[in-house]
């Protein structure tokens, strides 16, 4: 996979997305801001979106990196689900990463899944955007999928 | 298949990957639009405008809604502003839009202004381009909503709906230039609140004021071309463009169009069929009247002067000496030369005029 910076005149357009049924999403806000901070374009579609719904919105936005903030406990069912429906659309060379409240017993089974990062609670919002800045795929902008 | 095959197909994620290649100012972006450009101008292009608060994002999400329901395929323009100071944006325009995700026949795209001021982002309009190529009857375009002086929906849409809420400000509001005057539709959302007979008396009253504010057609399409590109072409002019020559030309009284104020509660999808029925009255009397032929020769001309000021001053900046540069600048700094004389010979090489 080649993987290169995007240029300045580039914008990383992430997508902030709640799976699942959380009831708050102070934690994903937080995040929001920092990665607008930083500057990159952050779509946010708020509480309780289905895998569909989250796989759909990165399709149409385009995005390079999709963050998905579970704190319901259900990551191990819906986050791979979200990457199975990136695959079937075409677009492995997103950036998944994930936050929220994730045991790390579970963080093996999501890195086999897909899942390039796991940032749990107490994480640095400059960790993650140094992350997504380093490990975010570019492909070239001629390429034709 | 190629990109544009794909997109003039209809394929989502074509779409979406030529809106970004269009974004980022890809090399072959440009390539693309010109081969989809013959099959736009099909779609009817809704502008939704107004302050924050009023319930914008709402109210696309109760339209689109509607028209889906009027099978029409739907796309979603929704426009936030750029951070000046750290380049990023929180594009959450999409939160209000959750009835229509899982509809294929609706397509969302959320941009960030990048800077451009105006209410739009510079891509915007090519990104409609995109959407209407792509066979996407109404496109609705959503923008910032930051007030007074975001009207560059009114270069780019057929029809706008300025959007209003009660208890945003005093009547005065109502009168003040800018936005209001490039209303084809008002929209007084949250109408269940108090004030919102209020808001619509005030907006008539203003409409009753006549000539120089909104409601006057003949002037819109005027009011808006701030280049020279129309004057040029006056040698070979029609009838219609008599309007630009006279600024206080109406277009005759019977096919004058009085912006109609409805009144919305969007969350409950209050007054959505009024507003369909405002937004196709308004079609009609663009395609009845010398309107709609009229503002897209207007769109036209603002759309190509932007590209030549932009190709010609980039042309110039790429041919510049930055030894001569840097001479001149501190000429000027040290008062030993004015800035335009600066200028001139930058442009042509020769500091005798």
């Amino acid at each position: 996979m080649n993987e290169h910076h995007p240029s300045p005149s580039q914008k990383i357009r992430v997508l902030v997305a709640k799976p699942g049924l959380d009831g708050h999403d102070r934690g994903a806000k937080v995040i929001a801001r920092a990665l607008r901070d930083a500057g990159m374009e952050v779509i946010y579609t708020g509480l309780r979106q289905t895998p569909e719904m989250i796989a759909e919105t990165a399709l149409q936005e385009d995005v390079d990196v999709i963050g998905l903030s579970v704190l319901s406990g259900a990551h191990m069912a819906l986050l791979p689900r979200v990457i199975e429906l990136l695959h079937d659309n075409r677009m492995d060379d997103v950036l998944v990463i994930a936050g929220g409240i994730i045991p790390d017993e579970d963080i093996a089974s999501l890195k086999e899944a897909g899942v390039q990062g796991v940032f749990g609670p107490g994480t640095l919002t400059e960790d993650i955007v140094t992350f997504i800045r380093e490990n975010v795929s570019k492909l070239g902008v001629g390429s034709k999928e | 298949m190629d990109l544009v095959e794909a997109v003039l197909s209809g394929d989502r994620r074509a779409i979406s990957r030529l809106i970004t290649h269009i974004e980022n100012n890809a090399g072959d972006a440009y390539a693309s639009l010109a081969q989809i450009y013959p099959r736009t101008g099909q779609a009817h292009i809704i502008g939704i405008t107004g302050s924050p608060g009023t319930g914008k994002s709402t109210l696309v999400n109760e339209l689109a809604k509607a028209y889906r329901a009027a099978d029409r395929r739907v796309g979603v323009v929704a426009v936030d502003p750029t951070s000046p100071f750290s380049g990023g944006a929180i594009l959450g325009d999409r939160i209000r839009m959750r009835d229509l995700a899982g509809d294929p026949g609706v397509f969302i795209r959320s941009m960030a202004t990048r800077g451009s001021l105006g209410g739009l982002a510079r891509a915007t309009a090519n990104a409609i381009k995109v959407l209407d190529a792509a066979g996407f009857e109404t496109i609705i375009v959503e923008t910032v909503g930051a007030g007074q002086s975001e009207v560059e929906i009114a270069e780019t849409a057929h029809t706008v709906v300025v959007v209003e809420a009660p208890g945003m400000g005093d009547d005065v509001q109502a009168i003040k230039a800018g936005i209001l005057e490039i209303a084809d539709i008002f929209a007084v959302n949250k109408a269940d609140r108090e004030g919102a007979d209020r808001a619509a008396s005030a907006l008539e009253m203003m409409l009753d004021l006549g000539s120089s504010v909104s409601g006057r057609r003949g002037g819109r399409g005027v009011a808006l071309h701030h280049g020279r590109l129309m004057e040029v072409a006056q040698g070979s002019s029609q009838a219609g463009d008599r309007e630009a020559r006279s600024p206080d030309n109406n277009i005759s009284d019977s096919t004058d169009w009085r912006s109609p104020i409805v009144k919305t509660i969007a969350l409950h999808g209050e007054g959505i069929p009024e507003l369909m029925d405002a937004i196709t009255s308004h079609r009609q009397y663009l395609e009845a009247s010398d309107e709609l032929s009229r503002r897209n020769r207007v769109r036209v001309a603002n759309e190509l002067e932007h590209i030549l000021r932009d190709e010609l001053t980039n042309r110039l900046l790429d041919k510049i000496d930055q030894g001569a540069l840097a001479d001149l600048m501190a000429q000027v700094t040290a008062r030993q030369l004015d800035p335009y004389a600066a200028a001139q010979y930058l442009i042509t090489g020769d500091n005798h005029d």
